[in-house]
This record gives C-alpha cells, structure tokens and sequence, in this order.
C-alpha cells in the first residue's frame, strides 16, 4: 500500500511532446482517472508509472520511493491491462499465482492466497481453466485478481471497461470500486469514457496534447470547467463566444445581451450553460426558434436557435398535458437560465497546443 | 456443407433452396473433390503401385505383393541413406531452429538497421533453385577444403551445415509469424509482477511461441529430409542420403521398390504431422 507522486513528469519523442510537464499526488487509497481522448498522454503516463516508458524528464515517486529509472519489475506495481493480457498457456491459478512465485512466495502460503484472490472476484470455481475458455468480463476478473494478489503499492486500470459489453460496463466498474475502496488501494485508472471516469474515480485529472487542464473531483469538473475543452469533454456543453459586459451580462458575438453568473473572473470567453440548465417554453414573442427535437423517453433534446448560436436544451420529458408537449420544429420559443448556471470561461486557457 | 442438405429426402423440394442455389453447392463440391483428387491422385498411385507384383507398373496389377518392401529393407544403401538422412535432419533442425528463432527475435524486436534486408536474405535460401545452391556449395566447398586443409564435403558436419540452410527459412518465417501474432501486453504483465526479463523470456514469450517453434522444427525436418537437389553434389561414398541413394537405384532399375521407400517416407511424414498436431494444431499456424 502506498502513495503516488509524480513530479514534473514528461516524454517527448524527438521533437514531438506525448506527456508534458504532469504533476500529480494520489493519497493512500484514492482512486484517480486520467481522462483524455485518445493521444492526449494519459496512457503514455499510466505506462511511466508501471515503468514501461521512460519520463524524459521527471520523477515518479511510489510510497516515497523513487522508481523513476528503475524496471519494471521491480516497482511494486498491479497493473490491469486494456487487453487482459492473460498468460494463455496457464490455469487462472497459475496466472493468479505468477506474482506471488515471482516475489518467491512458498507453496502452501501461495495457494492460500490465489484462493483468497479468485473468492473475491468470484471466480473460485474455475481455477483449473485456461483464459481462453472464459468469457470476457471472467478474463477481466481473472487480471483483477492477479495484480490484486500481490498487494500492490499502487493499482493501475488500462482502460479497465472498454472491452466489456455495455451492460456489463456499469456492474464491473461498480464492482472495481467497492473491491478498491475496500482494499484501500491506491489506484491510478486511465480511461477514455466520461461516465466511467465520473462513476468510478475520487478525482479526475482531464488532459489534453499531454497537459494536465484540470485535476478536480467529478462535481468539481462538470459545474466549475476550468476551460471550454474540459466543459465539453466532460459531459456536453453549449459554448457561446463573446464577452462580459459588467457583472452578469454577456454580450454574444451576434450582439445579443444574455445573462451570466457574476463569479467568473474571467472578462472575454465563452459561455458554458450545460443542456440541462436551459429552460424552454413557447412563446409567440419569444427569441428563440426551435430547429428540431428528439424525443428520448425519459428525456427530450431541443435543438434551438438564438441570436444565430445553435443551442442545445435536454430536460425530462414533460408530462403529456404540458405546453411543451405541442411544440414543433420552427415554433418560437423563449429560451431562460438562472444567471448562476451560465458561467465565463477565459478563452486563453483552452486549446493551447503543448510544447 | 453436409451431405444431409443435398438429399432430396431431408431437403423437400418445396421448403428447400432454389433449383439455382442448389446446382451452385453440386459444383462447389465437385470442385472440392476434384481439387483433393489432383492433391492426392500421385501420392495414392505410388502407394497403390508399392503392392504391384510386376517389375514394369502396368495396369491392372497381376498379383499383389510385399516383395518390394523386402527388396528395400535389404538394400543397404537405402537403410544407410535413411539412417543418414535421419541424422543429418535431426541435427540440422536442432541447429537450425534455435538460430533461426534468435533471428526472427531479433528481426521483429530489436531495432537493426537493415532488417528488410536481413529478412530476405534469411529467406533466401527458399528462393534460389535447391540445384543451384547446392553446386554453389559444393564450389565453397572444395575452396574451404583448400584454405583449411581439412574434409568438408561429404563429412556429417558439412552436410549438417548444408542442411541448416534448408532449416533457417522455415524457422524464420514460421516464428516471425508467431512473434507478430504475440500480445506484448503478456510480457508486460509479467515484468509487472516482477519477472526479470530473461525469466519473461522462458516463461512467457518461449511458451506463447512453443506452437510456431514446433511447426518450424516439423517443417524444417521434413524439408531437410526429403531434400535431393542440396545434398546431390555434397554426399559422397559410404555417406549418402535416402533421396539421393533413391536417384542412384533409379538410375538402373525402374521396378516399385522407390514406390515402397516412397510409401515408408509418407507413412513417417504422416504419423510425425499428427503426433505433432495433438501437441499443437498445425492448422492454426501454417
């Protein structure tokens, strides 16, 4: 068990920058996502921590111990890989046991706790199998259980959920969790999914180009971005350009005066009103035109018009003798926030390519 | 495709597949039978003219016979070339595969300026005529002869390293194929759970690669074994392979007795697939 630092870490290939500059402090027994779309450096840094890769610059720190120029296999660490990676030519148990040979665990101590280990991933009646003859979310459980077994310092997720069916997805990450957090392992999970970041992770760290943009917990991220790519990677976003004009009036690019919450600092920018903060009603003399809606049971998506900016609002479906029942594609509509949901985020800290 | 769907019985003609369908699964399957027949029509003539009693194969038979088997048993330049043979493929695979696998490792893992080249030169010997390599090594032989002052040709060692050249293509290509298809994350898991390297290599990367070094070592045998051409200029009295004992009895007698030494061959090639096939499904390989 142990404590995670990264400190300045970096990897350029020649000219090209992967990771740039990541710090990062994981406590003992907090789970942390990296989040990114693919090449953003969050798999790239996972890999520094298991020692695949070696940081250009930068110290990888596991339980006060500097690991930065050591092997691999001599880190501490449990590492859960996107594609399993199984030993295919050995039982469950002896995947399971693998560690506890490498690190010369006797024989009877051994067996005890790959039994301990497949009895919490449930898979204890199936020791004797070979990978191949499990199913996909077994394999998964199977990698759990072998880097569980060693008692890791640190726990690292590839990807942890990506190759399991949609169903499966939510029960395993739900699962991940409660083993994790009873555990108390410190974990470092790298993911490409929002929900599975937001579901799963104590805090989320968003990168993009190899830049950290913000480390925040889930609530943190989705109410307070920190700039518009993590406002529209983490959960969707209606970005408006345009600047602030005193306290809580924001004058979009077309001219038209919308009001903002007074906090942000920022002056120039853009307006994030996240989808279901925007209220819609019809209203002959109202500003807006509804372009066209979706309706998706629970839910029902307009797609709307003001001042030129495309908007888009979701609320719960209403009920069937609600006004808004009625609206058409073309109707106009009036289109209100509270000031305090549409916030200003400064356009200088966004997009920003790494160097 | 079943036979059960081309009967007329279990496929009624109202609920079964059109006139059009059906007459297209007719000649797809005389095209299989065919196909196998031109496969397997020489190796069943040489079996089937094994047992002719006549000494000129002409058909029908006369009389059915084992006599050719006795014949071959009692000429001792076949079981002395059969022995060599079986010695020379034996230590040309075992030298062979191991070098050719180191290569291929080195060719797909190890960053090597020129590896396309490299390749293909490894693989070479596959592509240049058997003859054609043989006479150049029968040249560099008689040369080295002189250089060193010592018996190359014709010695086990000379013909062994002949041999090996027949074993490394085989090697080469069968491994590169296995290392390409090897998830790296398998080795990755190990060294994270604190395998050394070199212990990564014996009990991850070897054991995941034990299917195409089993297929190289198989193919390298039989290549090595049955080969003529290579070895024909390189044998010499009192140490002579099989094939090459075989085009010297052809030289003056045409009756079945290759027909029987050629069955024996087959036989042995056979049950060697299969024994090996239960160990790993060449099918999945080659």
């Amino acid at each position: 068990m142990g404590t995670l630092l990264l400190d300045g870490v970096s990897k350029r290939y020649g000219e090209a920058t992967a990771v740039a500059r990541v710090d990062l402090d994981i406590r003992q027994g907090e789970l942390v996502a990296l989040l990114g779309p693919s090449g953003c450096g969050k798999t790239t840094t996972l890999r520094m921590v298991a020692g695949f890769i070696e940081p250009t610059a930068g110290r990888v720190v596991i339980g006060g111990r500097d690991v930065t120029r050591l092997p691999p296999h001599s880190r501490d660490t449990g590492m859960v890989f996107q594609s399993y990676a199984l030993f295919p030519h050995m039982s469950v148990a002896d995947n399971v046991g693998f560690g506890l040979e490498m690190r010369k665990v006797g024989r009877a101590e051994r067996d005890r706790r790959i039994a301990e280990a497949l009895r919490l991933v449930r898979l204890d009646a199936l020791s004797d199998r070979l990978p191949r003859q499990l199913s996909g979310g077994q394999q998964q459980r199977v990698a759990l259980a072998r880097a569980l077994v060693v008692s890791p310092a640190v726990f690292l997720l590839d990807e942890p959920l990506s190759n399991l069916d949609a169903k499966l997805r939510a029960e395993v990450g739900l699962e991940i969790r409660d083993l994790q957090k009873r555990l108390g392992l410190t974990t470092l999970m790298v993911t490409h999914d929002q929900d599975e970041a937001l579901a799963m992770a104590d805090r989320l760290v968003v990168m993009e180009h190899g830049r950290v943009l913000q480390v925040g917990s889930a609530e943190d991220l989705y109410e307070r971005p920190a700039n518009t790519f993590v406002a529209g990677f983490v959960g969707r976003c209606n970005l408006l350009a345009g600047t602030r004009e005193g306290t809580d009036v924001f004058r979009l690019a077309s001219g038209a005066a919308v009001p903002c919450a007074p906090d942000a600092t920022a002056r120039g920018g853009m307006l994030a009103i996240r989808p279901e903060r925007i209220e819609v009603a019809p209203d002959p003399a109202g500003a807006g035109r509804l372009k066209a809606l979706t309706y998706l049971g629970a839910r029902t998506e307009y797609h709307l018009e003001l001042a030129g900016e495309a908007i888009v609002a979701v609320t719960p479906t209403p009920l069937p003798d609600d006004p808004r029942r009625r609206l058409a594609a073309g109707d106009p509509v009036r289109i209100t926030w509270v000031p305090d949901a549409a916030r200003v985020i400064p356009l200088d800290s966004a997009e920003s390519p790494a160097r | 495709m079943s036979v059960a769907s081309l009967s007329p019985a279990a496929a009624p003609a109202l609920a079964g597949p059109g006139l059009s369908v059906r007459l297209g699964r007719i000649a797809f399957l005389a095209l299989v039978v065919l196909a196998y027949a031109i496969i397997f029509a020489p190796i069943v003539m040489v079996v089937v003219t094994s047992f002719f009693d006549q000494e000129i194969v002409s058909f029908p038979p006369d009389a059915l016979t084992l006599r050719w088997y006795v014949n071959a048993w009692a000429q001792r330049d076949f079981a002395r070339g059969f022995v060599t043979s079986l010695q020379i493929a034996l230590a040309a695979t075992a030298i062979g595969v191991p070098l050719g696998t180191a290569a291929a490792l080195a060719l797909v893992r190890a960053r090597i300026p020129g590896r396309g080249l490299i390749n293909t030169f490894l693989l070479a010997p596959l592509a240049v005529p058997a003859i054609v390599a043989g006479s150049a090594l029968y040249m560099f032989y008689l040369r080295a002869e002189d250089w060193l002052d010592m018996d190359i040709k014709a010695t086990f060692g000379g013909l062994v390293a002949a041999n090996v050249l027949i074993t490394i293509p085989w090697t080469v290509r069968l491994v590169t194929a296995s290392l390409a298809g090897l998830d790296r994350a398998a080795e990755e898991a190990a060294a994270n759970l604190g395998a050394r390297p070199l212990t990564v290599f014996r009990r991850i990367t070897l054991p995941m690669l034990r299917p195409g070094i089993v297929a190289a070592a198989l193919f390298s045998f039989v290549a090595s074994f049955e080969n003529l051409e290579l070895n024909l200029l390189l044998v010499g009295p009192g140490r002579t392979t099989l094939p090459v004992a075989m085009l010297s009895y052809l030289e003056f007698r045409m009756d079945p007795t290759l027909a029987a030494v050629a069955t024996a061959q087959i036989v042995m090639v056979s049950i060697l697939m299969l024994v090996t096939d239960r160990f790993v499904k060449l099918s999945r390989i080659v």
